[in-house]
């Protein structure tokens, strides 16, 4: 018999709520496991029990097998497990944790998208409490944080966390691979409830018609109703010339982001805090997501220490008119969504805007006026905009404002 | 030899003796009544002293030998030099060349520095530790390799005993930052400077014997008198007594993990919006990280509604001196310095007041600091349903921290503990803590990253936050959510001998540790 080994996930200083699992066949009859773990007096049985009914799963009965354990959850045990075993046998069965009950939600296209969390995709320490945080959207990254030679293991460790994290109310986002990679990320996934699928160096409205078709195909063989929006980013100076027909090229675009170190790299300058370098991207990038009628989203902000320039980076991103921006660390978010909320001043000035419209609306006038300065119509328009974000926000009662313009 | 045990007033079965001496089973909170007079050390006298005061003898060793060292005499430290500290190993290498055995330890807390004293453990230079047992010296206690077993007590509870006379130290050993030749000593000066000597002052005053050691001699009189000269038998100048870095922290840092960030957060908003937080509350958190964030938290809030704290306790860190310095907080009463910045400030600022553990925790005395505390922020390695507390062992049976003044703070009028809901796959909240330390009466709030649980004797509280957005639930549906997650643990399984007690504040017997099974 052939002597095959497999290793999977994580051990180590540093490293904690994972494990690495070293499965050896070929050199001995029966099952047997050295379970190293600082869990083992209160989940030893637990662990070699689930490993064993893995390995049974997929008929493995003789194997050995090496796990050290740093407090791993049941479903990223499984994991390692699945990925090892599929490393060295050709089992294409997925051996799936339940389905938490209220991780199944559908998202809406106008929904708020102000701070998405990216996540590693291997990285289960940072997955386990990420719905916690009150992120608009929590994204699991197979993409640029997972090495290559870890993409196969990242790809289930990302599907058994869809099916056991709860994702408390936040969208449900992937970020793919490029190329055929992405294609498989998708065969994995898609049957697992993902709200967005993020499209990174989108550069060709091809591609995202070639992903679209993928998704579609996929969910009509599982006969999957939820819908699953995208996320094209533009990282490329082609892509921000492409930006308006990537924006089109698909109905289910609801947003298309900018990704701006990839970006800054590929026109050959240096990302400053400024951001005078891409200034046209970004305003490129604004103005064809407007025109295409999807909100534009702004790229993540690198520095984690620094709130105070996070704050600001966001009320310029908003100037700007962007409608979120990505987060790199569960600090960022109340920074991020907070900016993006309309200001105070901004509020008081839109209800007596509107209200002033009501007024004048109920008196038959055909001329807004507040004070001795007369109101153009766009500018009531972008008050009632504001007032009716407010009133999703909380920030304003319901029946304050609201109402006739907003329809 | 049996033990005779019975079932104390929390239910649990404790020995009514403990190394060969009586113990009093835990009667319940605010119970047991002591009886009797204060320990009293012999009555020293002058014409045994030097009339121009020089106490200074030439090393550690002949003061010792001086001081009548012999086998299984008693030996005190204090702990103020934390993980940098030279001296209670050097103390310890002395008997050990004297050939002595059965001494029993007393520091007010060990440190992974200590780990050297195993050996001496093993040999029966020493009989028993009686005082915090971290790391390596918990895990040796918990697999039944101490010779006497370990009497854990809280930083009040280790005063009282003294007091009272349970323990009687022969030695104190005290290590002192600065000290004159009469032994009048202080924490601040020198290179091994600590800030505050605030675990000293019931070693000195009831010992048979003192010894200082420094390495900062300084002319006399050495003030402000931390330790007064009159209470020492002899001054013994070294080297160093301390490494700088690992004595206080060049600065203390707030956690940088979001889950723990998430926790403080809950907790500001939970103090706030349930009226603990007001002008004028006195505010105790500690030095972790999570506390720190809190700390700052609060800091936030205090400005923002421009309130001030009346007093803060420490151990003292920076952020703690923000407050004062910024005019948040009135005063500092201070027993122990954490950070470089603290100790500034307690050189420097009269409303940084140093101020002992036997004032503060001393529950046998005339009146209780922390009962006048309004927020008291802890920790604890496991919480059960009836919101008892442990804070010595974790759920795999092993002993791993000192108690603290954790039993102590439980007297505070709202004790609060922000505390994960489970480290890594390890849940936090029980059916019943592995060890009792604190009686659920006491703890009055759990705060997790998943959400708040208020002790239901606390209605006031749960009234309070009602419509406040807070996340609120039973401290039922927060264990089963860890158990969903987590899986439902195994028990720890143990051997019969009892390997450590734990003392309550008041000195009797709240629970045992028993040895782990192999």
């Amino acid at each position: 018999m052939k002597i095959r080994s497999a290793k999977t996930g994580n051990a180590g200083p540093g490293i904690r709520s994972d494990c690495e699992i070293v499965l050896e066949t070929g050199n001995q009859e029966g099952i047997s496991i050295d379970l190293i773990s600082k869990v083992k007096t209160l989940y030893g049985g637990s662990i070699t029990g689930l490993c064993k009914e893995i390995l049974g799963f997929y008929g493995v009965g003789n194997a050995h097998l090496k796990i050290d354990d740093s407090g791993a959850l049941p479903f990223v045990i499984a994991a390692r497990m699945e990925a090892a075993i599929k490393q060295i046998t050709d089992a294409d069965l997925d051996y799936l944790p339940e389905f938490l009950p209220e991780n199944s939600y559908n998202t809406t296209p106008g929904r708020f998208r102000f701070a998405r969390l990216y996540i590693p995709g291997n990285n289960p320490a940072l997955m386990i409490n990420a719905g916690l945080h009150s992120a608009d959207g929590l994204i699991l990254d197979l993409e640029d944080s997972v090495a290559p030679s870890r993409k196969d293991e990242a790809r289930i460790l990302v599907r058994n966390a869809l099916r056991q994290i709860n994702f408390g109310g936040a969208e449900r986002m992937v970020r793919i691979n490029q190329g055929e990679r992405g294609l498989k990320d998708l065969e994995c996934l898609i049957p697992h409830n993902i709200n967005l699928i993020l499209i990174p160096k989108c550069e060709d409205p091809e591609n995202v018609r070639n992903i679209d078709k993928k998704i579609s195909e996929i969910k009509m063989r599982y006969g999957l109703t939820n819908p699953v929006f995208l996320m094209p980013i533009i990282e490329t100076a082609l892509g921000v010339e492409n930006s308006y027909e990537i924006a089109r090229s698909a109905v289910n675009i609801v947003a298309i982001a900018i990704g701006l170190e990839d970006y800054t790299s590929d026109i050959g300058v240096s990302r400053t805090v400024e951001g005078r370098e891409s200034l046209y991207a970004r305003t490129r990038l604004v103005n064809a997501a407007k025109a295409a009628g999807i909100q534009p989203i702004d790229s993540v902000f690198s520095d984690v220490t620094d709130m105070g320039a996070l704050k600001n980076s966001v009320h310029e991103s908003r100037s700007l008119g962007f409608e979120g921006m990505g987060c790199i660390h569960p600090r960022q978010i109340a920074v991020v969504r907070q900016a993006y909320f309309p200001t105070q001043d901004e509020l008081e000035r839109s209800v007596k805007i509107v209200e002033a419209y009501k007024e004048a609306l109920k008196n038959g006038l055909g001329v807004v006026a507040l004070g001795s300065k007369m109101i153009d119509p766009p500018v009531v328009a972008r008050a009632q905009k504001c007032v009716d974000l407010a009133i999703s926000l909380g920030l304003l009662p319901a029946d304050r404002a609201g109402g006739e313009g907003s329809r | 030899m049996e033990v005779k045990t019975v079932i104390n007033a929390a239910g649990r079965e404790v020995p009514l003796e403990i190394n060969g001496q009586p113990a009093i089973p835990f009667k319940g909170v605010g119970k047991h009544r002591p009886e009797g007079r204060k320990h009293g050390t012999l009555i020293p006298t002058c014409i045994d002293f030097p009339s121009d005061g020089n106490k200074v003898v030439g090393s550690l060793a002949e003061a010792l030998r001086r001081c009548g060292l012999k086998s299984g005499m008693t030996i005190s430290t204090h702990h103020h030099l934390r993980d940098g500290d030279l001296v209670s190993n050097t103390v310890f290498d002395i008997a050990a060349d004297m050939g002595l055995k059965d001494l029993v330890w007393f520091p007010s807390a060990s440190f992974p520095c200590h780990e050297p004293l195993i050996k001496y453990l093993e040999d029966g230079t020493i009989n028993r530790i009686e005082g915090s047992m971290n790391g390596p010296l918990g895990r040796f206690v918990s697999e039944g390799r101490m010779k006497g077993t370990a009497v854990l007590r809280s930083h009040g509870g280790r005063v009282q005993a003294i007091q009272d006379g349970e323990v009687k130290i022969d030695i104190a050993v005290l290590a002192a930052p600065s000290a004159d030749l009469f032994g009048n000593a202080r924490g601040t000066g020198g290179h091994s400077a600590c800030g505050v000597l605030g675990y000293a002052k019931a070693d000195y005053m009831y010992a048979d014997k003192v010894i200082i050691v420094t390495d900062n001699l300084v002319e006399f009189p050495c003030y402000p008198m931390e330790i007064e000269g009159n209470y020492v038998d002899y001054v013994v100048v070294t080297d160093k007594i301390g490494i700088p870095e690992r004595i206080v922290s060049g600065t203390t840092q707030i956690t940088k993990s979001p889950d723990r960030l998430l926790i403080a957060d809950l907790t500001a908003r939970f103090l706030e919006k349930s009226g603990i937080l007001k002008d004028g509350a006195a505010i105790q958190a500690g030095a972790g990280g999570t506390s720190l964030a809190i700390a700052v938290f609060l800091h936030d809030i205090l400005r923002g509604k421009g309130w001030k704290s009346k007093f803060g306790f420490g151990g003292s860190t920076k952020y703690m001196v923000k407050m004062l310095e910024e005019g948040q907080m009135g005063y500092i009463l201070d027993a122990q310095v954490f950070d470089l910045e603290a100790v500034r400030s307690v050189e420097d600022n009269t409303n940084h007041v140093p101020y002992s553990v036997y004032n503060a925790y001393n529950y046998h005395s005339k009146g209780n600091l922390t009962s006048m505390m309004d927020i008291m922020i802890l920790g604890a390695t496991e919480v059960d349903l009836n919101f008892n507390g442990n804070v010595v062992t974790h759920s795999d049976g092993y002993l791993l921290h000192g108690i603290g003044g954790w039993q102590n703070c439980l007297h505070a009028r709202n004790v609060i503990l922000p505390i994960p809901l489970f480290r890594d796959r390890i849940p936090v909240i029980v059916d019943e803590v592995t060890t009792l330390c604190g009686p659920g009466e006491l703890i009055d709030v759990i705060i997790t990253e998943r959400g708040i649980a208020i002790n239901p004797l606390r209605k006031d509280l749960i009234e309070n936050v009602k419509g406040s957005g807070l996340p609120v639930r039973t401290i039922q549906e927060l264990k089963d959510e860890a158990e969903k997650i987590c899986g439902k643990p195994q028990k720890a399984r143990f051997d019969e001998e009892i390997v450590a007690v734990v003392k309550w504040v008041d000195g009797t017997v709240i629970d045992i540790v028993r040895k782990i099974k192999d």
